[in-house]
């Protein structure tokens, strides 16, 4: 009787030895790699945003100005919206916002909008989706040029109707095969430009500088 | 006496029992991420890594592992050495970390490496381990690699695309367009692509095996070593 206990008590001994040596080892690591990946992330986030608005147009810390907003009206997505907001000598430039398609052909889009103060599309990029390979991908700089059929549009430029793909009669290109995935970017779109519209006010003030950790 | 029977632990683990092709291990990665040839060969290599250090720390402490915990024992040594793996990734191969995502957490899933760690490092000294890790690993990684490349050159008419999340900015000139203005082939790049090149795959080792075995003895007993060992 004794010795199943003693053997029990040796194996789970034993096991907890292991479990600790592989908790010292993981932690080790994790001290060591902590910081780069963190930086990792930051520079990748900074790099996408420069890719919309080039580091000559601000000169503020754009990773540090920005807010998180909620807005069930317009965004459809459960998801909070991160906006980052350039701004040169403390005027408003542009923001950034990271928004969610929530319709795409295999659920969310994830997209980096840039609007200029002047409720006009910068550029837009895709940072994640997981749409048909050869189908729904040409929303993908590298696939196609089609997210830059974008820049410049604004409220006024297409007017309402405007904007929707070519099969709704409006102004942006589907691909061949694809419509779903070009449809929800651009709905998307529109739904930040009214957004915006809506918004502005709010967007550039200074003053709802969010301090928490939302991390994107 | 010592490399002859390495010699054979590498031939067993790379070819005869070839994980991919042979014992049908880890199928679920190896499916998943072979639409190009670089995501099979990263992912190869990051398993190849995994084997040969769970092996070896296996092996290690085969001597104090009882045999009614070495199951739970194997799961947090591969768990831990999946997770540094994943975390240098992260820190030092972001790109590639980002395209094979969730694949790399899953490699702790992978059968190979618990089976790899079950029928021989908890039998065998360290070295002939670490080397039966590789070995494994190799043949992994090179079923990854055809895998991959048969997908993206019949699906997207390319070969090493996304070379540079590898090896550095210098890697996108490794891009080699075989067949210019491709139309793009869904189905090599969907999973039923994947089931299909690997059928492919397998029918051709086995016709070459077949053909190796068949002539110099049509005894049965190939069959029989070829399986006795699983």
């Amino acid at each position: 009787m004794s010795k199943t206990l003693h053997s029990v008590l040796r194996s789970g001994l034993l096991l907890g030895m292991i479990a600790l040596l592989g908790t010292a080892l993981l932690a080790g690591v994790n001290e060591l790699t902590y910081e780069r990946i963190v930086e990792q992330e930051k520079l990748r986030v900074l790099q996408q945003l420069n890719e919309i608005v080039p580091t000559a147009a601000y000169n503020n810390d754009l990773l540090e100005d920005k807010i998180v907003i909620e807005d069930n009206m317009y965004f459809r997505h459960p998801a909070p919206v991160t906006v980052y907001r350039a701004r040169m000598d403390g005027l408003p430039v542009a923001v950034m916002m990271i928004i969610t398609a929530p319709d795409g052909y295999n659920g969310d889009i994830r997209l980096l909008a840039g609007i200029d103060s002047e409720g006009a599309v910068i550029g837009v990029r895709v940072i994640s989706h997981k749409e048909t390979p050869g189908l729904g991908d040409p929303i993908e700089i590298e696939k196609s040029d089609w997210i830059l059929g974008f820049n410049k549009k604004s409220l006024r430029n297409p007017e309402s109707d405007g904007w929707g793909v070519k099969r709704d009669d409006g102004q942006f290109d589907q691909f061949t095969g694809a419509t779903i995935s070009p449809r929800a970017v651009v709905k998307v779109m529109h739904n930040t430009l009214l957004y915006f519209d809506a918004n502005k006010q709010m967007l550039f003030d200074t003053s709802t500088q969010s301090t928490d950790q939302h991390d994107q | 006496m010592i490399n002859s029977n390495l010699k054979q632990i590498i031939t067993d683990g790379a070819w005869r029992q070839n994980t991919g092709l042979v014992v049908l291990l880890g199928l679920c990665p190896l499916l998943a991420v072979t639409n190009t040839l670089i995501n099979g060969l990263s992912l190869g290599l990051a398993t190849m890594l995994t084997l040969m250090l769970s092996n070896l720390s296996v092996s290690i402490m085969r001597g104090f592992l009882k045999p009614e915990i070495r199951i739970p024992a194997f799961v947090l040594i591969i768990a831990s050495v999946v997770t540094v793996i994943e975390m240098l990734m992260h820190a030092f191969f972001y790109d590639l970390f980002r395209v094979l995502g969730i694949f790399i957490p899953l490699i702790v899933t992978n059968c190979a490496i618990i089976g790899r760690a079950e029928t021989f490092a908890s039998r065998n000294k360290p070295l002939p381990s670490l080397v039966d890790g590789f070995a494994t690993g190799l043949g992994f990684c090179i079923t990854l690699v055809l895998l991959g490349a048969l997908r993206e050159l019949t699906g997207r008419g390319t070969l090493f695309s996304g070379a540079e999340m590898l090896l550095g900015d210098w890697g996108q000139y490794l891009t080699l367009t075989i067949i210019p203005d491709h139309p793009g082939f869904l189905l090599a790049m969907l999973p039923p692509g994947a089931f299909l090149g690997l059928a492919l795959l397998i029918a051709a080792r086995n016709a070459w095996q077949a053909k190796r075995t068949v002539l110099p003895s049509p005894s049965t007993s190939t069959l029989v070593r070829d399986t006795n060992e699983v």
